[in-house]
């Protein structure tokens, strides 16, 4: 094909102008332009991995010395004379006093944060999970393409939200509504987040849903249909067994999504540090905390040093996340 | 509806048929892929569908499951029975009919399941409530018995089925179907995605399933054809041009489009 090509260089290049070797053909300039554009373009490639990774040492950089070199006794400057307290990894983890202000013995206990994160994400995930499995399978399976089109963009308009007017109706119609349906004395609180959280997270889930429902190929439902599935059982016994790995993949970056989100957390939990026992409990996440306190400390304080730390343990659980979202997609089928 | 209504009514004339339609129109969208096609398929033999690219084997076939309702856009005009009862009756239930008719497809698909799974997947959606897990392993040795397979499979029960060979997964295509009971076999080009030996191994699998079963088959192997079918359909072009006894399609085609396509000069 391509000695034939040659040959006839003019009518090839008019042809088929995206297969035909044209290198001999082309001016240096030209040549030289695409060289640039070629460039351009892998360096941004590029310069997605080096940004993550620039940023990991930075975050990285500022938290990890309280770790090695223990604490520099609260505001920056090691008094003489005094013992350094040592940082105990464990205790930060596990312990839930969290008094990063108080004078004498500031207590870095992110247990609480931790639990916090935790519940509202989890609730966040009970409610998000039927919503998007749901939609995305009636998306996918179960409605014309009209319906399909238009609530398509209208969950895409939800995911376009800005997280801080999330926080916004949280802090002013959840709380209220809250309150008057249960009959709680406090309407900002792990429901509240979790409510928010998980319209949030919807959105994610239920296109990476449809996008995996969609790539279950249309012999296996022809073999359900051929064998008499109702609809209903061609969903449950055909396609979520067959794409179960994306559809953990969607869920997983829900999840991913929702342990990160800070703004409207921060403004619907209540912001109090405290392990709740219902889900009428206020409480605070690892996020909200960050965002909450790192502009009152002072650069290189051990505060400002723990506040990093915490973004090193955000940064490391939406990685595993997201580690598992991408495994779960490939598939792991040997075992 | 209940299974009873598609055993077989009437016995016309001394022969019965399994499938008969008449004036059977289908468009897809704007486009006809079948003319007018009238037809009797007799009860409990193998009847091979044949005929060049596109002239509408698969179409055909897939109407005697209404497996073509599932796109939008087609129309179907006319009248199919099945052992005498008319398919497109009201009281027909499409989740009935498709249990009594089975279907195997072009390229074997397996579901994502095991093998075991895959068997019992026809007894699960259909009257899996009174069944005992005792019932079920029985119907599995039983199915894959029967078409040759529980000597291979039957320590491997739980592996998934999309792993198994091309041509064990068409022949547990097949046996998925059996555990239903179903009265009519349609097969789409069934060895077409297999090698000489899979065909060999699917052909005596049809030859033993033969009269318990009425097997429709659409193939584009003129031997195939010849060898394991008793009758014979070509078509063209959306219409039937002939019917007969494989034998005398063969050796004495009544059409002359039939005796052109048979030696060879299109398709
Ligand atoms: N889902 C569909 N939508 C629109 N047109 C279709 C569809 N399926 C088949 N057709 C058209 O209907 C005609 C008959 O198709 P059909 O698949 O029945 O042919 P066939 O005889 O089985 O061909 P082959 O031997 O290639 O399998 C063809 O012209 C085809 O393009
Ligand atoms: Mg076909």
């Amino acid at each position: 094909m391509e000695t034939i090509e040659t040959n006839q260089p003019s009518s090839s290049a008019v042809l088929t102008p995206a297969t035909a070797p044209k290198r001999g053909r082309r001016s240096a300039a030209a040549v030289l332009g695409e060289r640039c554009i070629e460039g351009l373009i892998r360096l941004c490639g590029i310069s997605a991995i080096v940004f993550v990774f620039a940023i990991f040492f930075f975050v990285f950089r500022e938290g990890a010395p309280i770790l090695f070199g223990g604490g520099t006794g609260g505001h920056g400057v090691t008094e003489p004379g005094a013992a350094k307290p040592s940082f105990d990894l464990a205790k930060f983890l596990f312990t839930k006093t969290w008094y990063p202000t108080s004078l004498n013995t500031p207590r870095y206990g992110i247990g609480a944060l931790i639990i916090g994160t935790f519940s509202v994400t989890l609730l966040a995930m009970v409610i998000a999970v039927p919503f998007g499995l749901g939609a995305a399978v009636f998306l996918s399976e179960f409605c014309g393409k009209k319906v399909r089109e238009t609530l398509k963009i209208t969950i895409e308009l939800l995911a376009a939200i800005p997280s801080v007017v999330w926080g916004f109706i949280g802090l002013t119609v959840m709380n209220v509504v809250i309150q008057k349906v249960f009959k709680v004395q406090v309407g900002l609180n792990v429901l509240n987040a979790a409510i928010l959280l998980a319209l949030m997270s919807v959105p994610i889930i239920v296109s990476i849903g449809e996008d995996a429902l969609k790539a279950v190929p249309d012999s296996y439902r022809e073999a359900g249909i051929a064998m008499g599935c109702t609809r209903w059982q061609l969903v449950w016994r055909v396609l979520l067994p067959a794409a179960k790995n994306g559809l953990l993949a969607a869920v997983l970056l829900g999840v991913g999504r929702a342990v990160g989100e800070t703004m409207a957390v921060l403004m619907a939990t209540g912001h109090s540090v405290n392990i709740p026992h219902s889900i009428f409990d206020s409480v605070r996440t690892l996020t909200a905390t960050i965002a909450a306190e790192l502009g009152e400390t002072a650069e290189g304080s051990d505060h400002y040093r723990v506040l990093f730390l915490i973004g090193i343990l955000l940064f490391t659980i939406t990685f595993i996340v997201n580690l598992l979202a991408d495994f779960a997609v490939k598939g792991i089928r040997k075992k | 509806m209940t299974t009873d209504t598609l055993t077989p009514s009437s016995a016309a004339a001394g022969v019965d048929y399994g499938i008969t339609t008449r004036d059977l129109n289908l468009w897809y969208a704007k486009f006809q892929a079948l003319k007018g096609i009238t037809v009797n398929i007799q009860k409990g033999i193998i009847t091979s569908l044949i005929g060049p690219s596109g002239c509408g084997k698969t179409t055909l076939l897939r109407c005697f499951n209404r497996v073509n309702e599932r796109y939008g856009y087609v129309t179907t005009k006319g009248e199919i029975k099945l052992l005498g009862k008319n398919i497109y009756d009201e009281d027909v239930s499409l989740i009935e009919l498709r249990k009594s008719v089975g279907m195997v497809f072009q390229r074997p698909n397996p579901l994502p399941l095991s093998v075991y799974e895959n068997v019992v997947f026809g007894l699960r959606i259909h009257d899996d409530k009174g069944l005992k897990k005792s019932d079920r392993d029985d119907a599995v040795e039983k199915a894959l018995t029967e078409v040759g397979l529980w000597n291979d499979l039957k320590d491997r029960l739980d592996e998934k089925a999309i792993t198994l060979q091309l041509e064990q997964q068409q022949k547990l295509c097949i046996a998925r179907l059996l555990p239903l009971k179903p009265e009519i076999i349609l097969m789409d080009e069934p060895c077409s995605a297999l090698d000489v030996s899979g065909t060999r191994a699917i052909e005596e699998l049809m030859f033993a399933l033969k009269g318990r079963y009425t097997i429709v088959i659409v193939t584009h192997n003129m031997a195939q054809a010849r060898r394991s079918s008793d009758e014979c359909i070509f078509m063209l072009m959306g219409e039937l041009v002939e019917h007969s006894r494989t034998t005398d399609l063969f050796i004495t085609p009544k059409n002359r489009k039939t005796a052109e396509y048979i030696e060879g000069r299109y398709g």
